[in-house]
């Protein structure tokens, strides 16, 4: 049996490698990517927790994370598409319009 | 000894002595104009009467040593302290009931004439009927807070009525000048209402009721007492006229002469008077304050005599004379002969109003005329107004048996009978001054050839029935009015017999009749002499008329011009404080005033520059941001556990 | 040591070490691909603790479905250009983020887990019991999912589509 811990440490290191992710990289799809590895890594947490208090509410919860990661995906693609058909880059840097 | 002890009765009958006018106040204010002059000025006049009747008839009722009151409603109540407006009418304020109401009556009627062909007639009878208001809740009133009420209306009143005619720049100013110097007494009275709350107050007496101020005295140390008397007196110099605050009274004569008439000669300006009467109680145990008031009395009599000695206008001279009679009234207060003050003031009202309504006939008869200069020879032309004008003139002087003869000897017998020897003798000098420019303006006036314009000439005539009729009753007042206040060799004075109760009996003096009669006589000396110089100077044909500006002495030009007490006033006073004013408007009102709070807005506008910076429109920005806010909420919850 | 800790040790080094290559390497293709990687290794690591139903459920729609999707839209916009990674930018977001890492990770190393761990049947996590809880417990949530899906193909739909095609569109 793993240690409920084990799993948790993992989830948090691989929650901390997203957060890199959406901070550093001047690529949108690729900040949505690692938004989604954050998503995955609560994920984690939660099914650790589910397995380990016996309860099916975290296995449900991690369903219903997904449906909501996919619907969040798909818009975020969608926006991405529309930004890039105005600004033509992928780069955050270059869409500061809402700047002071 | 003062005694305290009343007996008071109800009566629902005294809230509408000033309730009546007030009343035909607000109806002619929002349809006086409608229902034209007649109506309107006749319903003044009939509210007015009514108060008189009322009056009266309390008069009659009033018990002897004892006090009509009426509460009408709490005003105030904080704690334990408790302030009504609630009435009360006892022997001291029913004289002044009387003379407010009964001469008030008689102005009212001769306005109806003398305003007859102005514009403003309807606003002239708004106004005074709300001075009435403010004076009959000024005298009726049991406690000092709503007298304060009435002192300020009447303030208020006096400049809206002097500044009448408005349309001319000068009256508004001389009005200004009224409310301002008014205002700079107010101060100090209200300071003393102050003190004297709080001195009682910390003893645990919470009120500023008559009655029961007078119940409270011992609380008061002498110090405090001292204080307060001299902060009211000082209230009292500005209303009533006295150095230093007198100078507003003779510009007030650029209101209409009814206005001259009945608020500053019979009743506004006695309301300083009525005050320390009404306060007697406090001001006995202030000997040093009684002094002060004795010696400014004195001195304000002698010294706005010498300046009517040379006045050319018909007014002024009056003004003058009214300054110098309130003088002899403080003087009286000043003796602790409070009812001596107060006879003063019922026989003045009498003979200081016919002199005024007389000099507004003859105004009126001269079509705006009032340098005497241009006048003469009237005394055939308008002999009701010329034979009233007489009668008051020898009862200002003092002539034997008049009112002004019973009052003003009393005053100086006074004086005499404590050993004010220095205070007597300005008095008595005085009496021979007034003596002289009364009979003065009466020869240059009335006597000798007329010295106007032919055509003012042609437009001579009689005042009309309605401006005389009053000035017949005032004159009949003038001889009888005083013979209630007769010195004890002669038949005894009702007067002080009445109003004894309250002020206590007159402390035995150490004299004789055969002293008194003295002193009267040497009074009747000096004011022949008086009269003996002014005939000798204007009366003797050729009438001559007031000396040319070649012949103008250095005294005579210094009487002339007031003593430059205007200018003296304006360099030392006005001007540093229009200074200072202008300096805080000019300069700390902009820079430092504004200036702090631009400051605070500049500040506050920079900062949210500075914050600004973090908007920078980067949304990887504003994840690091989240990002570092839940570090630390992290840290705080670790640092916790 | 057991197996089960062995092999936990080696998914997680493999899941580390591909969560690094999602967000380290240049092109956005190779991104995605250990983006795959990392999905298939977190259904491993499910299916491990017992939640099968879930695991295959994460192969399918995320590593299956979305990613498929992330790769269209790669391939639809086609980014030539590779970006300029700025130094200090990315000293500062690794810096926080190790923070962040540092605060996480002794805080759920501290968890003791107490007692064993409740044994559970063998149906723990199996497509029954997970239906009898979306179905039963959680059906209003459920529901609610399913109108959130409907609305995000909505939203989609309207957000990618072409301007010059559509008339008053917002």
């Amino acid at each position: 049996m793993v240690p409920l811990n084990y799993y948790l440490i993992l989830s948090a290191i691989v929650f901390s490698i997203g957060v890199v992710g959406v901070l550093i990289r001047r690529n949108l799809i690729v900040v949505l990517m690692s938004i989604e590895l954050m998503l995955n890594a609560v994920n984690l947490t939660f099914i650790a927790f589910a397995r380990h208090l016996g309860s099916m509410a975290g296995q449900v919860a991690v369903f219903f994370v997904m449906a909501v990661a996919a619907a969040e995906a798909v818009i975020g693609l969608a926006i991405i598409i529309s930004v890039f058909r105005q600004t033509r880059t992928l780069d955050p840097q270059n869409m500061q319009l809402l700047k002071w | 000894m003062v005694s305290a002890e009343f007996s008071t009765v109800a009566s629902g009958l005294l809230r509408w002595i000033p309730l009546i006018p007030l009343c035909a106040t607000v109806l002619n204010l929002f349809w006086g104009r409608a229902w034209g002059n007649r109506t309107a000025g006749g319903l003044a006049c009939a509210a007015v009467g009514a108060s008189f009747a009322i009056a009266l008839y309390l008069f009659w009722q009033l018990p002897a040593n004892g006090v009509l009151r009426d509460p009408v409603y709490t005003w105030i109540e904080s704690g334990l302290f408790k302030v009504n407006v609630a009435f009360q009418v006892d022997a001291l304020t029913a004289a002044m009931l009387l003379i407010v109401t009964g001469i008030g009556f008689l102005i009212h009627i001769y306005s109806l004439g003398y305003m007859a062909h102005d514009e403003g007639f309807v606003r002239f009878f708004i106004y005074l009927n709300l001075f009435i208001f403010f004076m009959l809740l000024l005298v009726m009133a049991d406690n000092l807070l709503l007298l304060f009420v009435g002192w300020e209306g009447v303030g208020l009143c006096s400049y809206l009525l002097i500044g009448f005619w408005y349309r001319d720049i000068n009256n508004t100013i001389a009005g200004n000048k009224a409310f301002i110097v008014n205002r700079i007494g107010d101060f100090g009275f209200i300071l003393g209402i102050f003190l004297l709350v709080t001195g009682l107050g910390r003893q645990g007496v919470w009120t500023l009721d008559f009655l029961e101020l007078q119940k409270h005295t011992e609380l008061l140390s002498p110090a405090m007492i001292g204080a307060i008397t001299l902060l009211l007196f000082i209230g009292a110099t500005g209303k009533s006229a006295q150095i230093p605050l007198f100078v507003w009274l003779p510009d007030a004569m650029a209101g209409p002469t009814p206005v001259s008439a009945l608020i500053h000669a019979a009743t506004m300006v006695t309301a300083g008077v009525y005050m320390t009467a009404r306060l007697h109680f406090l001001f006995v145990l202030a000997p040093a304050t009684l002094s002060l008031i004795a010696w400014i009395g004195a001195a304000t009599a002698f010294f706005a005599a010498t300046i009517a000695l040379t006045q050319n206008d018909i007014k002024k001279v009056l003004a003058y004379s009214t300054i110098s009679q309130l003088g002899y009234m403080f003087l009286a207060v000043g003796m602790a002969a409070f009812s001596a003050a107060i006879f003063h003031v019922f026989t003045h009202a009498f003979f200081k109003a016919c002199l005024f309504l007389g000099s507004g006939s003859v105004i009126h008869a001269l079509d705006g005329e009032q340098d005497m200069r241009k006048m003469g020879g009237l005394n055939s032309r308008m002999p009701t107004t010329y034979w009233t004008y007489l009668i008051a003139t020898l009862a200002i002087a003092g002539a034997p048996f008049s009112a002004g003869f019973f009052s003003k000897d009393l005053i100086l017998w006074e004086a005499f009978s404590r050993g004010a020897m220095i205070l007597w003798g300005i008095g008595l000098i005085t009496a021979g001054l007034t003596a002289f420019y009364m009979f003065r303006q009466l020869f240059m006036v009335f006597h000798g050839e007329f010295r106007g314009d032919d055509h003012a000439k042609a437009h001579l005539h009689e005042s009309p029935a309605v401006m005389t009729f009053p000035l017949v009753i005032l004159a009949i007042g003038s001889i009888f009015a005083g013979w209630v206040g007769a010195p004890e060799y002669l038949w005894g004075s009702r007067w002080e017999h009445w109003l004894q109760p309250m002020f206590g009996a007159v402390a035995a003096q150490e004299s004789s009749v055969s002293t008194e009669v003295l002193v009267t006589v040497l009074t009747l000396a000096v004011v022949a002499v008086g009269f003996y110089w002014a005939y000798a100077k204007y009366g003797r044909a050729p009438a001559k008329g007031a000396p040319s500006a070649a012949e103008q002495g250095f005294l005579y030009r210094l009487s002339l011009n007031k003593y430059y007490i205007d200018e003296i006033y304006d360099y030392l006073i006005v001007r540093p404080f229009t200074g200072c004013s202008r300096f805080f408007a000019e300069f700390v009102d902009p820079r430092v005033i504004d200036g702090a709070v631009n400051g605070v807005a500049a500040i506050a506008r920079g900062l949210s520059w500075v914050w600004c910076g973090l908007q920078t429109g980067n949304v990887q920005h504003y994840a690091t941001g989240l990002l570092v806010g839940t570090l630390a909420l992290l840290a705080y919850f670790l640092g916790q556990s | 040591m057991n197996a089960a800790t062995v092999i936990f040790l080696i998914l997680a080094t493999l899941l580390v070490i591909s969560s690094l290559m999602v967000v380290f390497l240049r092109r956005v293709v190779h991104c995605a691909m250990a983006l795959v990687t990392a999905l298939l290794l977190i259904a491993i690591l499910f299916i491990s603790l017992q939640a099968p139903m879930v695991g295959v459920l994460q192969v399918m729609v995320y590593a299956g479905a979305i990613m498929v999707l992330f790769l269209f839209v790669i391939m639809f916009l086609n980014p030539g250009v590779l970006e300029q990674p700025s130094v200090a930018w990315w000293g500062l977001a690794a810096v926080l983020s190790v923070l962040l890492g540092a605060f996480l990770v002794p805080l759920f190393s501290q968890y003791e887990p107490g007692d064993n761990p409740v044994t559970s049947t063998e149906l723990f996590g199996s497509p029954d019991v997970l239906a009898k809880s979306l179905f039963g417990e959680f059906v209003l949530p459920f529901e609610i999912a399913s109108v959130l899906l409907l609305v995000a193909i909505i939203g989609a739909v309207v957000l990618a589509k072409r301007e010059h095609g559509s008339d008053g569109a917002a």
